[in-house]
Parts: C-alpha cells; sequence; structure tokens
C-alpha cells in the first residue's frame, strides 16, 4: 500500500511541482495519473519508489516512509518502467539486460535463468534472447524493458508515458498486457495523457493539473466530468463527445465505451420503432 | 565547481550586457596584460578594483563573489607554491621576509585580477552574442556553430544523465557500492546509453540542419548584426588609454613596493 | 481505395509530389524499405499518412525532402518529383524551398539559442538579406502564435511550444508543402490539438500542401482531405478519409480507426444505417441524431 501525506516537492531550480498531494493506493489497485505536461506526474510517480524525497509531507510503503530506504531497497516491490527505453537498455544481450537487475538485487544464478526465462516469454521476445537490444524496433525496446522490471517482480509497477512514440497496434498490445497484470492482482499506476487508452481500460483515474490533484474516482466518472476534463486540459473520450453531441434523449451518457454506447444507442432505437 | 559557476551566464539586461563582446574582450585583454605587466602589490590592488563598477552596473555581484570564492582555493595554491618555492630557490633573504610576503600577495593578487575580469566578461555575456562575436570576427561558421550548439546541449545532456542514472537506480544499481574498480564500472550503464543518446542526437540535428539549407551558400547572412555604438567605443578608448599608461609605467616609472612606501 | 493507382495525365496538374514505383533500401540493410510506392499528392490538400511503426512512413519523407538519396545514400529506384523536380537531381538546400520537414522529437532540430535565431537558420543559409529575413521571422512567428517567445531560449520551452517553433522555423522558408512526422507524440491532447490547427490554418490561409504522419487519428482527421496508409513498405490504402477509415483492412492492419467511425461501423453489424461515414465526433451525433428523429 502506498500512503502520501500532505506531499511537497520543489525542485533545487524553484519549481514547485507538487503543492500538497494526499493519496492512498491500496494494494491491487489500477491508478491512472493522468493531466497535461507538466502537471507533476513524473515527480509524482518519482516519490512511490524513493528517486525523490519530499520537501515536505511523507510518502510510506507498506509501512515504511521513503527517507527512511535507499532505492534499491524500496525498488525490490516497486518497479518502475520510464518513458524512453533508450535511457535504460545498455547490454549486449536482451538477455543481459533482463538479467541486469536481478543481479542488482542479489538473485541466485539459477534463479536468475529462471526469471529471465519466464519475463521474456510473458512479454513474447524469447526469440530475440541473444539479440542486442539496439537492434529491435521501438515497441520491442519497450517490452525488453518491461520484462527488465517485471523480472525481478515487484508488487508494484509503475509505467510512466508508455503510450509515447506506440502506434495503435502497439498500444493495444500494452493495454492488454498491463490489464493481465492487474489481474494478477500486481498494483499498476499508469501515467498517462492518452485518454482513448485509459477509456479502454478503465482503471481508476487520478487528475493532476499545476501539482495538485483535481479528481480521483472512477475512470466512468471522471473523464465524462465536462468540467474536471476541462480543468486537467485534456479532452474526454471520442465516445463521450459524440454521446453529449446529442440532445437529452434520457439516455446515460457518462459512457466512455464504444460497445456500451451502441447497444445503449440499440436500445433507444428499439423502443422508438 | 564552483569557480566555473561563476562563468554561467545568468540572462539579464544592463549597460554592461549590451556592450558589444568585442569591446568587452578587448578590455579585458587589456586588463590582463596590465596585471601581467605589473608584479608590485599597490598597482595590483588598484587593478582588482577596476572591474568592480562593471560588476556592479551589471547587478551581478552574487554571481560575482561566488566565483570569487571558487576561486579562492586556487588562489591560496598559488600563494602557497609562490611562498615555498621563492623562499626555498631566489637569492631573497632565508628569512621569511615581508617583501617575500609581498611578493606572494601579489603573485595570487594577479591570478585572481585574471579570474575576475574573465568572469566579469562571460557573466555578462550571453553565449549566442559570444557565438555571434566569433562569427563577425571572421571565424569560420561551422566552428561558431559548434560552439553555440554545444552551449545549448550542455544543460539538455546533464539532464538526461539524470534520467538515465535515475532509470538505472530504479532497477537496483548502486553507484556508491563497491571498492574504486567496482564503483568505475558502475558508470557504464549510464555511459552507454548517454552516448548512444548522443549519438542519434547528433544524427536528428544533421537531419535538421540538412532540411533547413545547410550548405545552401558560401556566405550566409545573419539575423543579429553586431555594431559598435557609443558605450563601445568609450569602453574601447578607456581601454587603450589604460594599455598606454600601463605601458609607459612599465618602461619608465619603476613603482616601489608596499614594503619600500610604508617604511617611508 | 485503389491500391498503387497508376498516375492520370488529368492530375498531373495538380499534384506537387508525385512517386511512381519508388524502391529504397537504406545502404547496408537487407531488405528494401520502400518497396514500389506510387502516390500522388495534389497541391492543397491535408494528406494524413499512417501506418504501423517500421512501415516505411518516415523513409517517404526523407525521400519527399531529398534527404534520401542525399543524405542517407542507399540505392533508390523509381522516381519521386517534387513541385517540378526530380529529387534525385536537386540538392536537399534546393529542395529546402520548396518542402519543409518537421520531425517527431522537438528537442532535436532546434539548436539556436534563441527562438527567432532558430527560425532564420534557414533563411541565413539561403543568403536572405538582412531586412527580407526579419520580416520573414517576425511573419513566421505569428502565423504560428509564438511572436511572444520570440527572444526565449528553444529549449526551456514546453513540448509543444517547441513544435510550434519547428514549425516557423520551416514556415519561414515559405515552402509549398510541410511534412510533418508525427509532431505531437510527445505531446498532451490540448498541445496536439494547437498544433493540428496552426497546420490547418496554414493550409487553409496560405494554400500550403500538408503531410502529416499521425497515429493519432482521433484528433486529425477532420482536417484531412486524403488519407494514405502503409504497411510493410507499401501503401496499401489511398483515397478520401471516410473510404479509407471504414475499410476492413484498415481495421485489420491496425490502423487507430476513430472511434465515430467504429461506432458506425457497429452499429451497421447490428442493422442500424446511418446515411453517411462519420469520421468525427460531431458527424457522428449528428448522423445519430437523424435516425433517432426518423424513428
Ligand atoms: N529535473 C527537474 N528540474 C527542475 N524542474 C523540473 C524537473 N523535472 C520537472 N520539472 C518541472 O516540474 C514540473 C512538473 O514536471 P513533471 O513532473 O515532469 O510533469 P509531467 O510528468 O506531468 O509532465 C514542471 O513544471 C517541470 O518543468
Ligand atoms: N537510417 C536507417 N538505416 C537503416 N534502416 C532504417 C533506417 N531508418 C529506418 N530504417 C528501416 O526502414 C524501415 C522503415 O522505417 P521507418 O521509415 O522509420 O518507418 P516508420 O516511420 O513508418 O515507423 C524499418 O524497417 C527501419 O528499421
Ligand atoms: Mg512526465
Ligand atoms: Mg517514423
Amino acid at each position: 500500500m502506498i500512503e502520501v501525506r500532505d506531499l511537497h516537492f520543489t525542485y533545487p531550480t524553484g519549481v514547485e511541482a507538487l503543492r500538497g498531494i494526499n493519496l492512498t493506493v491500496r494494494d491491487g489497485e489500477f491508478l491512472a495519473i493522468m493531466g497535461q505536461n507538466g502537471a507533476g506526474k513524473t515527480t509524482l510517480v518519482k516519490h512511490f519508489n524513493g528517486l525523490l524525497k519530499p520537501t515536505a509531507g511523507e510518502v510510506v510503503i507498506d509501512g515504511v516512509s521513503t527517507r527512511d530506504a535507499s532505492v534499491a531497497q524500496i525498488a525490490r516491490n516497486v518497479g518502475f518502467v520510464f518513458q524512453n527505453p533508450d535511457h535504460q537498455l545498455f547490454c549486449e544481450t536482451v538477455e543481459e539486460e533482463v538479467a541486469f537487475a536481478l543481479r542488482n538485487f542479489g538473485f541466485k544464478e539459477t534463479a536468475i535463468k529462471n526469471r529471465v526465462d519466464w519475463a521474456l516469454n510473458l512479454l513474447d521476445i524469447k526469440r530475440y534472447r541473444e539479440t542486442s537490444p539496439f537492434m529491435l524496433s521501438g515497441g520491442e525496446r519497450k517490452r525488453v524493458a518491461l520484462a527488465s522490471v517485471l523480472a525481478w517482480d515487484p508488487k508494484v509497477v509503475i509505467l510512466d508515458e508508455p503510450t509515447i512514440g506506440q502506434d495503435h497496434r502497439q498500444k493495444e498490445k500494452l493495454r492488454q498486457f498491463i490489464v493481465q497484470l492487474n489481474a494478477q492482482k500486481k498494483t499498476v499506476i499508469v501515467v498517462t495523457h492518452d485518454v482513448e487508452f485509459v477509456a479502454e481500460s478503465n482503471p481508476q483515474v487520478m487528475l493532476m493539473s499545476g501539482g495538485e490533484i483535481v479528481a480521483e474516482g472512477d475512470a466512468r466518472e471522471i473523464l465524462t466530468d465536462q468540467k474536471l476534463v476541462a480543468q486537467a486540459s485534456i479532452v474526454s473520450p471520442e465516445i463521450t463527445q459524440i454521446l453529449s453531441g446529442l440532445p437529452d434523449l434520457g439516455i446515460q451518457k457518462n459512457v466512455i465505451d464504444v460497445h456500451e454506447a451502441t447497444s445503449i444507442l440499440l436500445d433507444l432505437l428499439e423502443v422508438a420503432s | 565547481m564552483s569557480m566555473f559557476e561563476g562563468f554561467r551566464f545568468r540572462r539579464v539586461s544592463s549597460v554592461v550586457h549590451l556592450l558589444d563582446p568585442r569591446a568587452k574582450f578587448f578590455f579585458v585583454c587589456v586588463l590582463f596584460i596590465t596585471a601581467i605587466l605589473n608584479s608590485k602589490l599597490p598597482p595590483l590592488i588598484l587593478l582588482f578594483f577596476v572591474p568592480l563598477p562593471f560588476v556592479l552596473m551589471a547587478g551581478v555581484q552574487r554571481e560575482w563573489i561566488r566565483s570569487m570564492r571558487g576561486a579562492l582555493f586556487f588562489a591560496f595554491i598559488i600563494f602557497l607554491f609562490n611562498f615555498l618555492f621563492t623562499y626555498l630557490y631566489t637569492e631573497y633573504p632565508q628569512v621569511p621576509s615581508a617583501p617575500l610576503l609581498e611578493r606572494s600577495i601579489a603573485m595570487t593578487l594577479r591570478f585572481l585580477v585574471l579570474v575576475e575580469s574573465f568572469s566579469v566578461f562571460f557573466l555578462t555575456t550571453s553565449p549566442d552574442h559570444l557565438g555571434l562575436a566569433l562569427e563577425q570576427s571572421h571565424i569560420p561558421y561551422e566552428f561558431c556553430f559548434a560552439f553555440t550548439t554545444a552551449v545549448r546541449f550542455v544543460p539538455v545532456l546533464a539532464e538526461e544523465a539524470q534520467t538515465i542514472m535515475d532509470a538505472q537506480k530504479a532497477r537496483g544499481l548502486e553507484l556508491e557500492r563497491g571498492n574504486f574498480l567496482k564503483r568505475v564500472r558502475n558508470y557504464i550503464p549510464i555511459l552507454i546509453p548517454l552516448i548512444v543518446g548522443a549519438i542519434r542526437r547528433s544524427l536528428e540535428l544533421a537531419e535538421a540542419m540538412e532540411s533547413r539549407a545547410w550548405g545552401a551558400s558560401e556566405k550566409r547572412t545573419n539575423l543579429y548584426v553586431l555594431k559598435l555604438k557609443r558605450n563601445d567605443y568609450l569602453l574601447v578608448l578607456i581601454s587603450v588609454l589604460m594599455l598606454i599608461l600601463a605601458v609607459y609605467v612599465w618602461l619608465y616609472i619603476p613603482i616601489p613596493s608596499l614594503t619600500i612606501l610604508l617604511s617611508f | 481505395m485503389i491500391e498503387g493507382s497508376p498516375i492520370t495525365v488529368a492530375n498531373e496538374t495538380l499534384a506537387i509530389i508525385e512517386t511512381r514505383k519508388l524502391v529504397y533500401t537504406y545502404s547496408g540493410a537487407k531488405k528494401a524499405a520502400l518497396k514500389g510506392v506510387s502516390v500522388t499528392i495534389e497541391s492543397g490538400e491535408i494528406v494524413i499518412l499512417t501506418g504501423p511503426s517500421g512501415c516505411g512512413k518516415t523513409t517517404l519523407c526523407r525521400c519527399f525532402n531529398g534527404l534520401i538519396p542525399h543524405f542517407y545514400g542507399g540505392k533508390i529506384e523509381g522516381e519521386v518529383v517534387v513541385a517540378g523536380h526530380k529529387v534525385v537531381d536537386q540538392t536537399i538546400y534546393e529542395l529546402a524551398r520548396h518542402v519543409g520537414l518537421v520531425f517527431q522529437n522537438p528537442e532535436n532540430q532546434l539548436f539556436a539559442l534563441s527562438v527567432e535565431k532558430d527560425v532564420a537558420f534557414g533563411l541565413e543559409n539561403l543568403a536572405v538579406p538582412r531586412d527580407e529575413m526579419i520580416k520573414r521571422v517576425d511573419w513566421a512567428l505569428q502565423m504560428t502564435g509564438i511572436e511572444d517567445l520570440s527572444e526565449r531560449p528553444p529549449h526551456e520551452l514546453s513540448g509543444g511550444q517547441q513544435q510550434r517553433v519547428a514549425i516557423a522555423c520551416v514556415l519561414a522558408m515559405q515552402p509549398d508543402v510541410m511534412i510533418l512526422d508525427e509532431p505531437t507524440s510527445f505531446l498532451d491532447p490540448v498541445g496536439a490539438q494547437k498544433i493540428f490547427e496552426v497546420i490547418n490554418e496554414l493550409n487553409k490561409e496560405l494554400g500550403i500542401t500538408i503531410i502529416l504522419v499521425e497515429h493519432r487519428l482521433d484528433l486529425a482527421s477532420k482536417y484531412a482531405d486524403h488519407v494514405v496508409v502503409m504497411d510493410e513498405g507499401k501503401v496499401v490504402l489511398d483515397g478520401e478519409p471516410r473510404g479509407v477509415f471504414n475499410s476492413e483492412k484498415a481495421r485489420l492492419i491496425g490502423v487507430g480507426v476513430p472511434k465515430a467511425t467504429r461506432l458506425y461501423q457497429i452499429l451497421r453489424e447490428n442493422g442500424t444505417h446511418l446515411s453517411g461515414v462519420p469520421v468525427t465526433s460531431e458527424e457522428a451525433s449528428k448522423l445519430l441524431l437523424e435516425v433517432l428523429k426518423r424513428d
């Protein structure tokens, strides 16, 4: 469980990036943190594995304040996948890359081998085992980076802007994977401004703006609220926009899923005819 | 390194900032030469105060003090060396005497004057102005471009290095662990992505430059043109007078040292 | 839905970019990155170029402004004609007067220490006289809505602002065609929308032909006159947006078809026909309302 209490953070440059965040992420939760660029999303999640320490307030993970533990200690339970895989890939082979963190955490060689196998399978990159990560395409590099974090099986997985630079199909693959991770009882925190991506996965949503929390709740409830969405400078999902473009027909309008929208519309047509 | 921090430009505007960098550079060079020509303490003390009005006019006192504080360490070393070497290896009286002390202080002050004048120059000259001055001093454009691009990308690379370090720490890398060799090796996971990224970046940069007609004509034009204005001429005039005075004094007027002055 | 349609004489007069059976292999690569691309871009249109990553979109853009073959080398076959010039016979800087290219990463295409200096870079290279240059820089900054940023250092701006500076840089050279290679992939939705509005304005007011490489079809498709979909080095769909988005092939390739079009398709599968294929949410609302009123 991650508890954030009145967290403030100011960068050495004087930028006040977080201004009093209060938040609880329960075990097994699937949370999307949304908001425009510069809202403070990355700054916030960097507190969850101790990369940044609060200027004021506290972040407590499973009862331990992040001030009292090293990044390496916290990282054992909280995995963090950075936005750009090129910021972490450096080994000669994919296999080495995935084993890197396991070595750092002091796993035994046999355990390392098993876990590398498991992670490569999980992300469907077994055939690249002996390949240099630099030879792979962008989408594949992203999956290597993911595998290198999932290999040590952290309880919490944080993904910062996983959809950036990915095409539609890669995004869909990634989304299914994330949903599946969460179904296996992992706590998943996704930082993103990709509204359609969130609308299709239906997590808990937290909106941020200017270093503060604007709103928190169900994806459907938050993303269909025009006022909140505007406040956080994002847009609502296209399906919501289509329905809200219709006059009041007595139908439910807080819908973010295309299939749900069609079934509502079909019902309406049936009643009418 | 705090001495170099004093050379970091901060974007403000003042009479001094608006001076032509070439005029300023000339002034700094004259200060430099004057300092080299003098080895006696009294004129060096005087010289030390010459750049101060510029510091005040430019409003960069804080940065200036910081750079001087950074230079103090080196100044101390210079002082120590001067003192010890002249004490041990010259025909000076064999006891630490007042003239010896004065000579060492003078040498140290000379160093401080040099640092001071250059730091005033860099604190009040924006990198683009400097690049422009280089360009208009008939230095090949490729070199000037390399200079401004380096200035532009150093902070970007520093930020990237920080991100890479964070990414590797998040995978359990502990930079401060192990013996010396191990610690050096710990930096490999940071250096490789940084280098690969820099190469990729320079390729993209080259592509963008090519796409914007790089190398289209022998003689490029320039959006900014430096032109000497009244203040610049004034500064050049002052510098020339100072130079003449310095050379004249150096040739014809023996300056007494402070010890001699005081003993009257 | 014409695959690699032969170029007819009739639209040749309007075509600003034309490729014929273009095959290209990067030097040292085993496989060709473009495997026979024939497309025609007409003057004054906004074209969206999309398709899975690695399908050759960026490679095709490089062929349009001469980076291929002049910068990248490699082996090129077939023909690329841009604004009446054969690309292989021109230098990149000659082509730069006709074609401007805006890249994906805003950070790596701005290199000066102030915005106006960056915008002037191309003009300086072309040795445009200073008075004229100042006018053009101001004009470009104004058209992209960033006059107030002119003296700021580009690397201190937000991604969205940087990308508008990059557009201004290219615009100052007054090209006939502007190509934008995934210009919004690092931006948030609001930043992306602003970019789309700026390029739409450039197209409508100045008649600049726009080629936009984009995955975010939800936001971009309402501006498009023409959509080209590539897959594995080939053009697989080429036509007006409604037809392309509504085709079964687009969905199979994994193009992110706009939700409005998806909604139309699911309704049709369930026996409800809207009177047209919607691409944007406004269109979808309007068409839905028609059906709902009818019943
Ligand atoms: N390393 C840093 N140093 C100084 N300021 C920073 C740094 N990283 C981010 N900021 C600033 O903090 C604010 C929040 O940034 P960030 O957390 O990256 O936002 P987001 O991830 O939501 O885009 C922004 O104003 C940004 O400019
Ligand atoms: N500079 C290059 N050298 C060699 N191969 C390249 C280069 N750039 C791209 N490729 C290859 O060409 C193909 C098409 O890539 P690209 O045009 O970048 O696709 P897209 O822009 O659609 O993602 C890919 O297989 C890619 O690996
Ligand atoms: Mg971020
Ligand atoms: Mg591309």
